[in-house]
């Protein structure tokens, strides 16, 4: 039977993948937009380092962290998209007349974002290097920092899927990309929260999610190893994959009866 | 005289269709009050670096940005709507119907204007409610918006040609991506002095960088290198009309 579940799912994964790679927008645009707001962020405020209380002295380093964020939020909407078509061009509906199951639909979908997930992570990681960026943490923070990657991607697919799966709309899915754009914003991504001044701003970002997101990256790079970041980073990734691969298997259970 | 009825007509439906329609409405208001919060809030701080010398603040200093943000976007977002209409066949009606075509560009300019002005209403009062200063007097704060305004010309005419062009919604990338680039390497968190490195030398060359330090020296009352900066802003709404006209006459071959 996992045998069974097993080959449903790499079917699914592999074409969800071919299906990314044969739209080079659905690539080329996640892997260079992030790059190229790093650089515009990273030139242009190079000179916040100088603000007393900045933790680091390099603003390529400091920002590197928003890229792993960016490339998870492209993850979102690209399963979200890619199933909302699936479902408006009726593909659902003819899966749903065949033994495949649900949950393989969407463990297929997200294995196939997954692995542009890393993909992405492995280029930020790279490009930051390359211009000179070095890991406070080490090769092993490396690792966490590509699992960390894993993870979102997993959960903002998962939130993608449910979208799509609740609205059945590819421009529905694609509407939430500046709410979750506002989030990344409304963060500490610019600043350390405690060098924001306008107090309702530093609010915002506190109890924002993403916040805590961008600081455990960023904590391996500029910091080292800072347990409470790591903690609150990986612990919130973990609750937003949790809630919405919950949220998207209730949603695509409704879906599938529907059809 | 039929020149302007083809105005009147393209920009009156252009604006019917904006103003009767929220998704295309609200991207176009919310995003540069988002950019205004993000960068305004969240960089305060940045008013305290060494060398910081922009006497309004750091709010005044964003707005700026955000105003010639939000016109060369405004000018960008019709862009879209242009292509759109030559991807449902409207456009080909509209040429067929025209007995000025050239008025068809001017009338979805006009539109992109009057869409601008919304929104720089909106942004200047959501920008002097949150405490923004002004230092200019009538006639500065006037030659700011007009500088703002032959931006948004410039660039409802660089998007108009590629949407003739190419006549698909799928050229949005390429008529947003140009611009946003232009504007971010342009001097947008910090005054140029305070660039350093590539970024530095990028925004020297860079025709906005003028265009931007030449409004931020408006508002703040103490006008410099006004001239020049107009002189950018309409060359570059010159060059982009040649180049509007020229992407008509290729929508006109294709038929």
């Amino acid at each position: 039977m996992s045998h069974v579940f097993a080959g449903q799912v790499l079917v699914l994964a592999r074409r969800s993948l071919v299906r990314t790679v044969r739209q080079p927008a659905n690539i080329v645009f996640p892997l260079v937009f992030p790059l190229l707001l790093l650089a515009v962020n990273a030139g242009g405020l190079d000179a916040a380092t100088r603000l007393p209380g900045f933790p680091t002295d390099s603003f390529v380093a400091f920002a590197l962290a928003i890229p792993f964020i960016q490339g998870a939020l492209f993850a979102t909407m690209n399963a979200g998209t890619d199933l909302a078509r699936d479902i408006q061009t009726g593909f659902l509906n003819r899966l749903s007349l065949t033994p495949m199951r649900g949950i393989s639909l969407l463990a297929g979908q997200l294995g196939g974002i997954v692995t542009m997930g890393v993909v992405q992570a492995l280029v930020y990681l790279s490009v930051g290097l390359a211009v000179g960026v070095r890991l406070e943490s080490g090769p092993a923070g490396a690792l966490v920092l590509l699992a960390f990657a894993l993870l979102i991607s997993v959960g903002f697919g998962a939130l993608g899927a449910f979208a799509a799966l609740r609205t059945g709309s590819g421009e529905a899915v694609q509407s939430l990309f500046p709410a979750f754009f506002v989030f990344l914003f409304i963060s500490s991504m610019n600043l350390p929260r405690n060098l924001i001044e306008i107090d309702w701003f530093r609010t915002a970002a506190t109890v924002n999610p993403v916040s805590y997101l961008i600081e455990c990256v960023r904590s391996l790079i500029i910091t080292g190893w800072d347990g409470q970041a790591l903690a609150l980073g990986f612990g919130i990734a973990a609750a937003i994959t949790v809630v919405a691969l919950a949220l998207a298997s209730v949603s695509l259970r409704t879906r599938l009866t529907r059809s | 005289m039929k020149t302007l009825w083809v105005i009147r007509g393209v920009a009156w439906r252009t604006l019917h269709r904006v103003f009767t329609n929220p998704s295309l409405l609200i991207p176009s208001l919310v995003f540069p009050l988002f950019f205004f919060v993000a960068f305004a809030g969240g960089l305060s701080r940045v008013d305290d670096v060494p060398g910081f010398d922009f006497p309004l603040g750091y709010t005044a200093f964003q707005f700026v940005f955000v105003l010639l943000q939000s016109a060369a976007f405004g000018g960008v977002f019709t862009g879209f709507g242009i292509a759109r209409d030559f991807e449902t066949g409207f456009a080909r009606r509209l040429l067929l119907a025209a007995p000025n075509r050239s008025g068809i560009v001017l009338g979805y300019a006009v539109a992109a204007l009057v869409r601008w002005l919304v929104t720089a209403a909106v942004v200047t009062a959501v920008a002097l409610a949150a405490g923004m200063e002004v230092g200019g007097d009538g006639v500065d704060l006037f030659g700011l918006y007009a500088l703002a305004l032959v931006l948004n010309v410039a660039a409802i005419f660089w998007a108009a040609g590629i949407a003739m062009r190419l006549r698909t919604e799928q050229a949005g990338p390429i008529m947003q991506m140009p611009v946003f680039l232009v504007l971010f390497f342009a001097p947008v968190y910090v005054p140029l002095s305070l660039l350093e490195g590539w970024i530095h030398t990028l925004a020297s060359i860079n025709p906005l960088t003028r265009v931007l330090e030449a409004g931020r020296s408006l508002l703040a009352g103490s006008p410099t290198e006004v001239g020049v900066a107009f002189a950018v802003a309409a060359g570059l709404a010159g060059a982009f009309w040649l180049w509007a006209l020229r992407g008509l006459r290729s929508a006109e071959r294709a038929g």
